[in-house]
């Protein structure tokens, strides 16, 4: 260790492929699991998720019109950068969590791992979700799944990096765009993620992440009329049926409905439950003859 | 076309084939049974002549109906090994088709559909449906949800009164393969052929409470949906309720899936097979008497050939009869209520208010029942209510595009996203308007076709989870 001085990074959100300050000019301080001062976080306001969101529209036809193949090969270069950066990512979630350095490493390795796993279903699921329907009649009838459009993730308050990767990367394997609002005591990991997202050949849009608060954020993002879904497993725990009201004025699909803020255990391997959640089936009909 | 030289001689159905009776009873553990609540009248709507009386679900009837829902699951349902299951489906499939006159007859008795249609459309699909999803009972394992895939419990579900008959196939069959037993309101203006089906479940020997029958209006399913026994809701109706009942289910954890309302776009393109474009964009709208949340409500057509297609379209129009729901003949049958026929009513004179040109088709309405005769409106533009609200009526709104690119943008312009069409002889702009439109189903040169092997389900505000085929499934497995 020399002397110098270090330079200490700005945190800033993440827009539409942009790295703007909040609008309002608001900050909060995020400290250290010990309660240190770490930096200071952004704290979005309802101005930035709603700029958020109408990245992730603008970004939406590109994303879900992109071949499985390629979305498939975006999430494998998340995976690359990431692994590139991994120390940085322990240091972050050591100091985040609160977690011995080798634990943050397992965390920061299954976070990885976690974009490979993604990566390799964008152009498996129509083959898995998928159906020639044997319809009782001349006509070829298909089913196949399609991303349900802008995803709003409340992100995990506890697991800063991994159930962050895990609640955003199946939604956009899927072929969603987002609008991630970040764990508000831990955002700092999601804020380096954001970095990392910007320089792995994702489409400016397709993840979009707000730091603050999520007791101030999720009711608009819950009730915006351009989003589509919305998962609540970072929401506060009391906001939750709140929540999930406002997501009915717009027949939202809601994950994690009547568990809002219950995270589960990020490590267990985590199927094809979020996968699902965000995709919708669309069947097609056209008559067979000569 | 001018003039008719030969006039139909009438062909009905014999109304006594569905055996109708004055009283009918709800279905509750197994037993016929009075409900506590004030007894409904249910009318046929081409008469307005009343044709049964119906008991009526109290509170108390529904918490009765859920706890045997609850027993049945509990103790034989669902411990009942797949291949048992399968086979009490498979009876009831077969028993629907040995009384699938009967209940054609009693369907289009108390909905007013076209016999034609409840004997050709509607009742081969409701056996079709117990018959596809009767296989599936002791195959669960093979549809992709992981090892031995777990039911829910019981589920409430809620169906409208365009297809009572199928959408209560829609519901049962996959609820009963997957394990899980039913508590089910059919609508309040077309009872019959559900309770009918409880006769059914009775003669299967199906075991008591594992289908349960209420009957009543909209506040005994408001009752069932929020009832804390129930795991699972399932909601055929309009977006309205179906919000309703998404919002009353907040916090709850229960399962919820909802087919709502649509306004499908019916793309045709410039270079479409112009004579099926025609018969498609007729059934698409006046099938049902346009009683379809899928109906092809708005018409798009490319400019260059709309005014070629609106006249033909009137030319085929003009030929459909409407009239006696019995008759084989009738291609338009009556509305299903008069509260619906103010609707329809009320919101084509918007259409003229809103300064859209309306064209009635010249067919003769009869005097007496609930009837409304085909309507097309041209000079629809995207901001007026005929193009934007469902009609659930045989009235279709004509707009134009100019480009594949418009045709797009102006089929995704709702809330909605339940179905669409396209009619093109390029097969690759099939494809790409396909993929384009956000809609649950899309048909290619064809329209309203159903099959229990194909899932059918909304997109955005037209609701979510899928009824048919695998992926419909998902909505009653714990998975």
């Amino acid at each position: 260790m020399s002397d110098r001085l270090a330079v200490a990074k700005t945190y800033k959100l993440y827009i539409g492929g942009k790295f703007p300050r909040s609008e309002s000019g608001r900050v909060y301080r995020v400290n250290d699991a010990k309660g240190g001062f770490l930096a200071n976080a952004p704290q979005g306001s309802r101005k930035d998720l709603r700029e958020a969101v109408t990245a992730a529209r603008k970004a939406f036809p590109g994303w879900s019109g992109a071949t499985a193949y390629n979305r498939g090969q975006v999430l494998y270069r998340i995976a690359e950068m990431l692994e590139g950066r991994r120390e940085q990512f322990v240091a972050e979630v050591t100091a985040a969590e609160g977690v011995p350095a080798k634990r943050a490493q397992a965390l920061v390795d299954q976070a990885i791992d976690r974009w490979v796993w993604y990566a390799g279903w964008t152009d498996k699921l129509a083959t898995v979700l998928g159906a020639a329907n044997p319809v009782a009649g001349p006509y070829f009838s298909f089913t196949v799944p399609e991303p349900t459009g802008v995803v709003g993730v409340l992100a995990p308050q506890d697991s800063s990096l991994l159930g962050l990767v895990s609640t955003v990367a199946p939604a956009i394997a899927a072929g969603n765009t987002t609008v991630v609002v970040a764990s508000r005591e831990r955002p700092l990991p999601a804020i380096s993620l954001s970095e990392v997202l910007g320089t792995s050949d994702l489409p400016g849009g397709v993840v979009n992440l707000v730091t603050g608060n999520a007791v101030e954020l999720a009711p608009w993002l819950a009730a915006h009329a351009d989003v589509n879904a919305v998962d609540l497993v970072g929401a506060p725990e009391i906001l939750g049926t709140e929540l999930e009201r406002a997501a009915a004025g717009t027949v939202k699909r809601v994950f994690g409905a009547g568990r809002a803020g219950q995270e589960p255990d990020w490590t267990r391997p985590p199927g094809m439950e979020r996968l699902r959640a965000f995709l919708e089936h669309k069947t097609v009909w056209h008559p067979q003859g000569v | 076309m001018s003039e008719t030289p030969f006039e139909y001689a009438p062909a009905p159905e014999s109304a006594d084939i569905a055996n109708l009776r004055p009283a009918y009873q709800m279905f509750v553990d197994g037993k016929f049974v009075d409900g506590a609540g004030e007894p409904m009248k249910t009318v046929n709507p081409a008469t307005e002549e009343v044709l049964a009386e119906v008991t009526t679900a109290a509170a108390s009837d529904v918490d009765r109906a859920v706890r045997a829902a609850r027993r049945a699951y509990d103790r034989v349902w669902g411990r009942m090994p797949g291949a048992e299951r399968a086979k009490y489906l498979f009876r009831i499939a077969r028993l629907i088709q040995e009384r699938s006159r009967e209940l054609a007859v009693l369907e289009t008795l108390d909905n007013g559909k076209p016999i034609r249609e409840s004997r050709d459309a509607d009742l081969p699909t409701v056996a079709a449906h117990f018959f596809h999803h009767a296989g599936w009972a002791d195959k669960l394992d093979y549809a992709g949800y992981g090892p031995d895939p777990q039911p829910l419990g019981v589920a409430a579900q809620v169906i409208p009164w365009n297809f009572p008959l199928l959408m209560l196939a829609w519901k049962i069959a996959p609820a009963l393969a997957c394990g899980n037993t039913v508590v089910l309101k059919p609508a309040e203006t077309t009872p019959l052929t559900a309770l009918v089906f409880a006769e059914i479940c009775q003669q299967a020997e199906l075991p008591p409470g594992v289908v349960n029958i209420v009957t009543g209006a909209g506040e005994v399913g408001a009752e069932l949906v929020a009832h804390d026994g129930v795991d699972k809701v399932a909601f055929t109706g309009s977006t309205d309720v179906g919000k309703r009942i998404q919002r009353g289910l907040a916090g709850t954890g229960r399962r919820l899936s909802l087919e709502l309302g649509g306004k499908a776009a019916n793309i045709v393109f410039d270079d479409a097979p112009l004579d099926q474009a025609v018969e498609g964009v007729v059934n698409g709208i006046f099938f049902n008497q346009g009683h379809v949340c899928c109906a092809g409500s708005r018409l798009l057509v490319q400019e260059s050939v709309a005014e070629e297609l609106v006249a033909r379209l009137r030319d085929r129009i003009g030929t459909l009869r409407i009239g006696d729901p019995l008759d084989k003949n009738t291609d338009v049958g009556a509305i299903n209520s008069r509260a619906q026929l103010d609707r329809i009513t009320e919101l084509a004179d918007s259409g003229d208010a809103e300064g859209a040109s309306r064209w009635t088709s010249p067919c003769p309405v009869p005097e007496r029942g609930y009837f409304f005769a085909p309507t097309v409106f041209s000079d629809v533009q995207q901001s007026m209510r005929i193009a934007r609200e469902e009609i659930f009526g045989p009235v279709l709104s004509v707009l134009t595009f100019r480009t594949p690119d418009e045709a797009i943008a102006k089929a995704n312009n709702t809330p909605y996203g339940l179905s669409a069409g396209i009619w093109t002889e390029k097969g690759s702009r099939i494809l790409w308007a396909a993929s384009r439109v956000r809609a649950g189903v899309v048909w290619a040169n064809t329209f309203n076709r159903f099959d229990p092997t194909a899932p059918f389900g909304g997109y955005q505000e037209s609701g979510f989870g899928r009824e048919g085929g695998r992926a419909g499934l998902e909505a009653y497995l714990n998975v």
